[in-house]
């Protein structure tokens, strides 16, 4: 197992350094000046420039402000943005919100994805089943944009459930409305996923084995259905954090969520490029590292996996 | 066969072997893809989906057929957020524009953003993952890491960042958006293709078309390819319903297709403006978009179970 650990450790780093080059390059060394575009039609004086330029080390090579940034990333030092507020702090402020947020919308569909997954695939063609397919199926064609237009109007201005809109105090209760949106169609397809999953397990000789051993009907469920059923959900939703974080600037836009994807889309808006490298890089290492843990959890669920490779 | 009393062997239905005593040799085999067609032609869900993305390709290439208001034009801010008048059976944006006429001109631009995407992703994914799985070695490793790259960048997180070049910025067309589409979603197909051709690479028909003298390459190409595109295919399938979502969001986020390009994602972001007084703005263009996602979705899940009835996920 430490083997398999090291080797998946050891080829998260050239994907890390690839990911994070790539958008570095993009932003910073193709043509189209950054601090030029800061200004807009009416250029500062040469001196205003030239100052910017080497505060942001553009006036280096190119591989050299590379190294400059990732020794930064690291040390967490990730400099001023173009309004003069420090980006480490930015960042500090709004992470810890959008990962409440990515916690309640991965939560909701996982736990209520393979609950309803495993009842449907457990009574496969019943009424439950069918009309659970044909739901999901319509959750997953609408588009999470339109999905939080419906939910802010319906749940939130004429129910009034929950609030419209976060603003700048976001806790678990008022995050509650964006999560449910953000994690509807990742739902939609958790479910499915178990379903075929638990349908298919559900004749193999083991179960039958644990059955006729004696065993109760929710430890056979649980113990033996359920975790031979888990691999291809929890592959799912590693590779789909990814689609979450886009979710997520969408979800924040709309339900005005002070997080990470509002901010990144600020900063796309003001073309500001140190803060949209800043939190790219950062989403990317998580999305690597959560893609790892996915590998080791499967590696637990499934010990065949660790002696195959 | 023998009889069913006997409880010293298994039943003849729990054994592999009834798979095999099956066939029925006194006809000649169907291939998979006459065998898929045969399964496709049965399901409802094929057909409805199949008549729904008929009816749209048809809309998206003669929207001329279906209304006679030209895209951007009759547009009166007298008739802001109006109701449903004759000619008119969908009422007006908030800038006065019939929006029956913006919804039939919007099939074009997802239609051929999502068409498009598909097929720079099967040109670029196949030719890199074909070229990985057949040949391996140092081609296969340099192509693995290139795609773990790109797709360690989340599409709509690389897209934020593609866009902020100079050159997307000033530039922005059906075809910049399929560009940024293609370019983080090929790994996927490419990973597929890969695995499908090692599957298929080292059959014995491989081999016998090799010592026949075909070469390394024309086998690929001629035996190899041909026998792993059901994976290819489905993928393909299930892949342009997200495309079309793929662009709506980025268009959304005003990142994706111009204003001056009819879209539903665009239509879906101005219609904001109106979202509290008359919701239903919003409703018509998401519904399009809904649907034909839905199309897209319930054929890709039905040629999966067709052609790929062993990985029947999601």
């Amino acid at each position: 197992m430490v083997r398999f650990i090291l080797r998946r450790l050891l080829q998260v780093i050239p994907v890390f350094l690839g990911t994070t080059l790539l958008v570095y390059y993009m932003v910073f060394a193709l043509p189209g000046d950054p601090i030029a575009a800061l200004f807009g039609e009416r250029q500062p004086p040469q001196a205003v420039i030239d100052t910017l330029r080497s505060q942001y080390h553009l006036d280096e090579p190119f591989w050299v402000q590379y190294g400059l940034f990732l020794k930064n990333l690291f040390t967490f030092n990730l400099g001023n943005d173009f309004t003069g507020q420090p980006i480490a702090a930015a960042l500090a402020r709004v992470f810890p919100v959008t990962a409440m947020l990515a916690i309640e919308a991965l939560a909701i569909q996982a736990v209520f994805g393979v609950a309803f997954g495993v009842f449907a695939g457990l009574r496969r063609g019943g009424w439950f089943d069918s009309t659970v397919l044909v739901a999901s199926l319509v959750v997953i064609a609408v588009p999470t944009f339109v999905l939080g237009f419906v939910f802010q109007l319906v749940f939130g201005v004429q129910l009034g459930w929950a609030k419209p809109t976060v603003g700048a105090n976001a806790d678990w209760g008022s995050l509650l409305l964006p999560a449910v949106v953000l994690g509807l169609v990742s739902f939609a397809y958790v479910l499915r996923l178990t379903r075929t999953s638990v349908s298919e397990n559900m004749n193999a000789d083991y179960v039958r084995t644990a059955t006729a051993k004696g065993l109760s009907r929710p430890r056979v469920v649980l113990a033996h259905i359920l975790r031979n059923s888990l691999i291809p959900v929890v592959t799912y939703l590693g590779a789909n954090l990814g689609g979450l974080m886009g979710g997520a600037i969408v979800t924040e836009g709309i339900f005005n969520v002070p997080g990470v994807g509002n901010k990144l889309y600020q900063a796309v808006l003001r073309s500001e490029g140190p803060t949209i490298v800043s939190i790219v890089s950062v989403l990317v290492l998580v999305f690597v590292v959560a893609n790892l843990l996915v590998d080791l959890l499967y590696a637990w669920l499934d010990p065949r996996i660790r002696y195959d490779q | 066969m023998t009889s069913n009393n006997s409880h010293f062997v298994a039943p003849i239905e729990e054994t592999p072997l009834l798979a095999t005593d099956a066939v029925k040799t006194d006809q000649a085999p169907l291939s998979l893809w006459s065998d898929a067609w045969r399964k496709l032609r049965r399901r409802p869900l094929f057909i409805i989906s199949a008549l729904l993305i008929l009816a749209l390709t048809v809309v998206a290439l003669f929207p001329g057929l279906f209304t006679s208001v030209a895209p951007n034009e009759g547009c009166e801010l007298a008739n802001s957020e109006g109701g449903p008048t004759a000619g008119h059976p969908f009422g007006f944006t908030f800038q006065g524009c019939d929006i029956y006429s913006r919804v039939i001109h919007g099939t074009q631009a997802s239609m051929s953003v999502g068409v498009l995407s598909v097929l720079c992703v099967l040109v670029i994914g196949v030719t890199f993952g074909a070229l990985a799985g057949y040949y391996g070695g140092w081609i296969d490793a340099v192509l693995a890491r290139l795609g773990d790259i790109f797709f360690a960048l989340p599409l709509i997180l690389g897209a934020l960042v593609i866009t902020q070049l100079p050159f997307f910025r000033e530039n922005k067309s059906v075809w910049t958006v399929v560009f940024v589409i293609s370019l983080l979603a090929w790994p996927q197909m490419a990973r597929i293709t890969r695995g499908a051709v090692i599957e298929v690479r080292n059959s014995d028909f491989v081999t016998a078309a090799r010592a026949l003298g075909v070469s390394k390459f024309g086998a690929l190409v001629r035996h190899v390819l041909p026998n792993a595109l059901a994976p290819i295919i489905v993928l393909a399938t299930l892949e342009l319903g997200v495309f079309i979502v793929a662009e709506a969001t980025l268009s959304f986020l005003g990142i994706g297709l111009p204003q001056s390009i009819m879209s539903w994602g665009n239509d879906i972001a101005g219609a904001q403006a109106s979202i509290r007084t008359r919701p239903e703005i919003m409703l018509f263009p998401a519904a399009a978009l809904s649907i034909t996602v839905l199309s897209f979705i319930m054929l890709g899940d039905a040629v999966r179970d067709a052609l790929d009835p062993k990985s029947r996920q999601r």
